[in-house]
């Protein structure tokens, strides 16, 4: 392919109408202006510092070590970022780089509000337009976090096509960017999507691999023998590998949702259950029929609740630099129940997967062994989910 | 020479679209040979997809009803070949790259000329991906449809130079669907394009009425519309074709001029 851009392996791409071309062309631009620009690095690093609260913690689950027996488990804290999640880390690159474009209006999509409120933060304190679309099967999942956006000034549009989860969401942020540049920033919030957004994405994202390698170095004076997060589009999952992925002995492992179960139709893990196609501008690995309908998955979680996964994901499991494991909804419950009770930290139900395979994982290993398990976000949002999984009916 | 160029030989074109299997697949045939028969000078058959990010809520809810009835692409494949005995108008598929991805470009460029499909608009593939599609099309003569959109601005030179068939010019930002009012200044757009190729362009995207169809051809060689049509069957289901065919001759007519 002599023109495409933005491929990793046979990967990527940019599957876009051509309504849209020369504004991903634009970004591209802009990006790889300001990426090596000082005062908007500066500018940056700033925001995640004073505003985000960065650099996150890297804190020694000692409990949960003694508890499984085996490797030595650290958590990499990205639910004690501001607004709950790793997501503001992208959102303030974005919209940074949007405000610098002459962007007044930021649109975006979310699957389990995370993004969407990381996105109305970031355009209350830049003075910016938002509007984030939600599957509105999500809306339900997710009512405080439709609430919190709300507070935040933005506008929530809740999506109804399709299956209402975030894979229609992308779909409706996709049709607004077309009818609306001039003035919109598509602020994407994961490793997808055409280029240059799995890599613009992923480069805001590195800041949690690049920090988390540095803390392991000082507190245990060696690299970590794994590392883990869970995988939906893939943003925390690469951000905690990219800087890992030179070290060959450092084993990545993303956890994706698997529902009811790779044996089911009820299951979202796409590495484990679909093949190569093209959607929502990129070539990657999707849930899909014979005849390359997108399938419509399903997970406990809204956030991985995705029928795709970044085109680099797809690359790193192609090459076998990173493995792709599925974790179910049963196993990922346990495991946002276990660290609550263990370790006094409520994360995220997306998280969890990748707590629900470390569980699994470090008994496995030897007691000189580290892993270190992303927790992306913090779980209070999903407290009425798991509550009425459990069969117990709480009001907000 | 394309067969595709047969259709702006009869004056300005009128192009109707259809979603294959609409509400079933025997009254998307017959609302083809209504078009047909009607004056239709191409037609574009819609291979229905799960996820049409290009679609507005009108065409997305005709693909959803076709794939509830089990509509697939080898089921489109059997209609064209059964159209083909009577239908001679040139028709091409619209679809999504995924749909063709998923069968095997080859495979499907086959079935393509084997059946009597002259070409294909993949609202999803723009010039920089299109060789993974366009060199199996070359190898069986079906023409990968361009589309230039109305911020194509310095990309129109280069996508009418490799131009194929015709050129889709997207009448307005956004998706598919019916508008009031068009507003893009299509007579620049078509300029750029007649100065690198003279394969000749049609509008589509939000055209409805003859007067709009009227003004859209006048700037360029023909018509493109969906939405219109699509609510036809919404309305009047398996009766639709009846209405479908006095519609098209009504466009067609003012198409003319």
């Amino acid at each position: 392919m002599t023109n495409s851009k933005g491929r990793f392996g046979v990967h990527g791409g940019q599957y876009i109408p051509e309504t849209l071309m020369n504004a991903v062309i634009e970004l591209e631009k802009a990006y790889e202006h300001y990426k090596n620009d000082t005062e908007f690095n500066k500018e940056l690093t700033a925001l995640l510092n004073e505003y985000a609260g960065r650099p996150s913690l890297l804190y020694y689950a000692d409990k949960m070590t003694k508890d499984l027996g085996g490797a030595k488990i650290y958590l990499k804290r990205e639910d004690l970022n501001h607004t709950g999640s790793h997501k503001i880390n992208n959102v303030l690159g974005q919209a940074l780089l949007a405000k610098k474009m002459g962007k007044t209006r930021l649109i975006a999509e979310t699957g389990a509000g995370q993004h969407g409120v990381a996105t109305a933060t970031a355009a209350a304190l830049l003075n910016m337009e938002c509007v984030v679309f939600m599957g509105e099967e999500d809306t339900k999942r997710q009512a405080l976090n439709v609430y919190r956006m709300k507070l935040l000034g933005a506008q929530v549009v809740p999506v109804t096509s399709g299956t209402a989860t975030l894979k229609d969401a992308v779909s409706e942020a996709m049709r607004e960017w077309t009818s609306r540049i001039d003035d919109t920033h598509y602020c994407l919030g994961s490793v997808m999507g055409p280029h240059p957004f799995p890599t613009i994405v992923r480069d805001f994202q590195a800041v949690i691999s690049r920090e988390s390698r540095a803390q392991i170095l000082e507190a245990e004076g060696r690299l970590p023998d794994a590392v883990i997060a869970c995988v939906g589009g893939g943003s925390n999952a690469i951000g905690s590998f990219y800087h890992y992925i030179p070290d060959k002995d450092v084993r990545l492992i993303g956890c994706e949702a698997a529902g009811r179960g790779i044996d089911t139709f009820e299951t979202a893990a796409t590495v484990n259950t679909g093949r190569l196609g093209i959607f929502h501008g990129m070539k990657s690995y999707f849930c899909q029929d014979e005849y390359g309908q997108i399938a419509p998955v399903y997970s406990i979680s809204a956030g991985l609740d995705y029928p795709g996964i970044g085109p680099e994901h797809a690359h790193l499991h192609d090459i076998g630099r990173a493995e792709y494991v599925p974790v179910t909804d049963d196993e990922a419950v346990n495991a946002f129940e276990y660290l609550s009770r263990t370790e006094g930290i409520i994360p995220a139900i997306e998280s969890a997967h990748a707590v629900a395979y470390a569980m699994k994982l470090a008994p496995t290993m030897d007691k000189d062994k580290i892993i270190v398990i992303t927790i992306s976000g913090r779980g209070d949002k999903d407290c009425a989910a798991i509550a009425r999984y459990r069969g117990e009916e709480i009001y907000e | 020479m394309s067969n595709i160029r047969k259709a702006f030989e009869n004056g300005k074109a009128f192009i109707p679209f259809i979603t294959c299997g609409d509400p079933d697949l025997e009254t998307t045939a017959a609302a083809v040979r209504a078009m047909a028969e009607n004056g239709a000078d191409l037609i574009e058959l819609g291979i229905p997809f799960s996820d049409p990010t290009a679609e507005g809520p009108v065409i997305q809810g005709a693909n959803i009803r076709a794939l509830k009835g089990n509509v697939t692409t080898d089921k489109v494949f059997a209609l064209v070949e059964e159209l083909r005995k009577d239908v001679s108008v040139p028709m091409v598929f619209m679809t999504y790259a995924n749909v063709v991805y998923s069968y095997g470009a080859d495979r499907f460029m086959q079935r393509c000329a084997e059946t009597g499909i002259d070409g294909i608009i993949l609202p999803d593939l723009p010039f920089e991906e299109k060789e993974e599609f366009s060199e199996p099309a070359k190898k069986y003569g079906i023409d990968i449809i361009s589309l230039i959109a109305p911020t194509s601005a310095d990309r129109i030179a280069m996508i009418a130079k490799e131009a194929q068939g015709f050129i889709y010019v997207v009448s307005s930002l956004g998706v598919t669907g019916i508008r009031s009012e068009i507003s893009t200044d299509l007579s620049e757009i078509v300029k750029v394009i007649r100065e690198n190729t003279d394969i000749p362009c049609a509008v589509g995207f939000g055209i409805s009425t003859p007067e709009q169809a009227k003004s859209m051809a006048a700037v360029s060689d023909g018509a493109i519309v969906g939405s219109a049509i699509i609510r036809l069957l919404e309305k009047h289901g398996k009766s639709a074709p009846e209405f479908i065919g006095d519609y098209v001759r009504e466009m067609k007519e003012a198409v003319i001029g």
